[in-house]
């Protein structure tokens, strides 16, 4: 009998617990969904901040880094001497390996008409260091911009990169905008 | 026409760039040959349509591994629904997001009005809650990926002795304690920065990511579900929550009689076992006992409250904006320092007055402060309530699952004789 008391004191007091829980979560849930996106966050990442120190190419989880290099075709200058293209004091102005700068030959450089060439980022190349972007940014249009590729990205929950952007470019956005290319919001650079 | 299209985005472009920000060196060429300025290369996001997907498959398997555990009583299908999670959920989706790293966006979301939590994280933290609420730790037995990966290379469990096991788990307390004061203070998201498998899921992860991993799958062989038992954070809510459970797991489908069969069936040492003689409570001793850790356990808390809160500095370390902070006032010292850190100069180059940095810093580590008291004394209630427990003592004529411990495996369940309500 005191047993059968015992035990039911206990039934009594889980369901006391159980209900106040179960109440909890009903809370917590129904105050976050008011407030909370559809569909999921990704990330990206800001070029207006950015200063291509090159902790995007090194920090990704992915073996190549999801951020690339995108050029902004509407930007260019077309360029015969490109300070994305060629390495500073570049003696000649040429395709020579030497002459270039960027570390793993993902530029391609196609000559149009005089004076014009025109360049193309080889994605499967790009690693994301922004050498080019920074050159562009100091001596040119500033055309060649970091982004991640959103194909590529992983949307890890806290971004490898993020947490070791030295100027806090990277942030949390959302579907209807998923790059933040600088220069000209107003004009679909989508293509 | 292609033609008009391109000559109206070129005037476009040149008519922008005279309101462009950028300082426009070079024009954009007129091509005399027609050439058509390529499209910019960027890669369409994926669609949320794979994040809906996963929602209504994660309920789908939760509800399946429930009814698979508590109706049809079958080991067999939990491995096949574990394995299935693990290629789904664990290899297609690459393990993220999950209910274990979910809890910290909740967190964030919780303290940080500006974030915006997707609905995805919110069902996938509460879903396994209310489950677990209901049916016990359904969702570790098989739609956990890290747990199902864990369960696999569980070939020759050992069982721990109780005072090791006690010892460590104490550990998952503190990892949820660090997790939660890292989100709350919007700092970093530790569970997934120290996710153990999510490399092999990707097939791609740095170093450190992948020895812990392999440590644990190695440790795993004879320490069943190490990570689980001894580190997972959810697992902390998951244990509190199945405890008071309406319904659980049970290893006899009837009575139990005591075939001790089932004995060692257990991986994790989570079967109780029968106390032998039923010795009634003395009354008195009990009062006694209750007065004792009435009075242990809020020392414990303030005592550990105080020594984890001595500590706030260290842990606001981890924040990005009081390290800049700090570094930005140590070069103000320095007459000329001979380079600056890249984050100096990207904060110097902002424009952000750097009153504005220092108050913000300030106010982060007053955070750390009162966050890590908190945490502090949480895990001296842990503490004492865990010596509490030590002293309970409960009857049992037995064996039973301990609804705490118990992932709902149903390992236990092939051991038993007492198959259909005998």
């Amino acid at each position: 009998m005191d047993e059968q008391k015992r035990i039911k004191r206990r039934e009594f007091l889980n369901k006391g617990i159980r209900l106040s829980i179960g109440a909890g979560l009903g809370v917590i849930g129904v105050g976050l969904i008011t407030r909370s996106a559809s569909g999921k966050a990704i990330w990206q990442l800001d070029p207006s901040k950015c200063v291509q120190c090159g902790n995007c190419a090194t920090n990704c989880v992915l073996q190549t880094s999801a951020v690339k290099c995108v050029h902004v075709t509407t930007m260019c200058g077309y360029c015969d001497l490109c300070s994305g293209y060629l390495r500073q004091g570049a003696k000649e102005l040429n395709t020579a390996a030497e002459n270039r700068l960027c570390p793993t030959n993902a530029i391609v450089r196609t000559f149009v008409e005089e004076p014009y060439f025109e360049y193309k980022i080889v994605e499967e190349l790009c690693n994301g260091c922004g050498k080019c972007v920074k050159n562009c940014g100091s001596f040119g249009n500033g055309s060649l911009q970091l982004q991640i590729q959103q194909e590529l990205c992983l949307n890890c929950n806290q971004c490898a990169i993020a947490r070791a952007c030295p100027s806090q470019a990277f942030s949390r956005t959302d579907l209807d905008t998923p790059y933040l290319l600088k220069g000209f919001d107003e004009l679909d650079i989508g293509g | 026409m292609k033609k008009g299209a391109t000559y109206f985005i070129l005037v476009l472009v040149i008519s922008l760039f005279t309101l462009n920000i950028y300082a426009q060196r070079f024009p954009a060429p007129e091509f005399e040959n027609n050439h058509k300025i390529p499209p910019t290369q960027i890669s369409k996001a994926q669609p949320a349509i794979l994040e809906y997907l996963d929602i209504v498959v994660f309920f789908g398997v939760m509800s399946l591994i429930t009814w698979v555990i508590l109706k049809k009583r079958s080991r067999r299908m939990v491995f096949w629904i574990s394995i299935f999670s693990l290629l789904y959920f664990g290899f297609y989706r690459k393990g993220c997001i999950c209910p274990v790293g979910s809890l910290q966006n909740i967190t964030m979301a919780i303290f940080d009005p500006h974030y915006v939590i997707p609905v995805t994280a919110i069902l996938f933290f509460i879903t396994p809650l209310a489950f677990t609420l209901l049916f016990g730790r359904t969702f570790c037995a098989g739609v956990c990926p890290l747990g199902a990966i864990q369960d696999l290379v569980a070939l020759r469990p050992v069982s721990l002795k109780p005072w090791i096991r006690y010892l460590l788990g104490i550990i998952p307390f503190i990892y949820l304690g660090l997790a939660v004061l890292f989100a709350a203070t919007g700092t970093d998201f530790i569970i997934c920065r120290y996710d153990p498998f999510v490399g092999f899921f990707r097939h791609n992860g740095t170093s450190l990511m992948f020895s812990i991993g392999g440590i644990l799958l190695v440790t795993g062989i004879f320490i069943a579900r190490p990570y689980c038992r001894f580190f997972c954070p959810y697992g902390v809510l998951l244990n509190l929550v199945s405890r008071v459970s309406r319904r659980h797991l049970t290893i006899a489908n009837g009575k139990c009689i005591n075939c001790r069969l089932c004995e060692n069936s257990c991986p994790f040492d989570a079967i109780d076992k029968p106390t032998g003689l039923e010795v009634k409570n003395d009354n008195r001793e009990l009062v006694k006992k209750l007065i004792i850790y009435g009075f242990i356990t809020p020392v414990l808390i303030a005592l550990t409250g105080w020594t984890v809160s001595r500590y706030h500095g260290d842990f606001a370390q981890v924040n990005f904006k009081v390290r800049l902070a700090q570094e930005v006032m140590e070069l103000k010292n320095i007459e000329s320092p001979a380079s600056l850190p890249e984050e100096v100069t990207a904060f110097q180059s902002s424009g952000t007055p750097e009153e504005a940095l220092y108050k913000e810093a300030q106010s982060i580590i007053r955070d750390f402060h009162t966050g890590s008291w908190i945490m502090g004394g949480f895990i001296g209630l842990v503490l004492g309530l865990t010596l509490a427990r030590l002293t309970i003592y409960r009857y049992r004529n037995e064996y039973l699952a301990n609804k705490g411990n118990c992932y709902s495996c149903a390992r236990c369940i092939e051991y038993c004789p007492v198959k259909k309500g005998d």
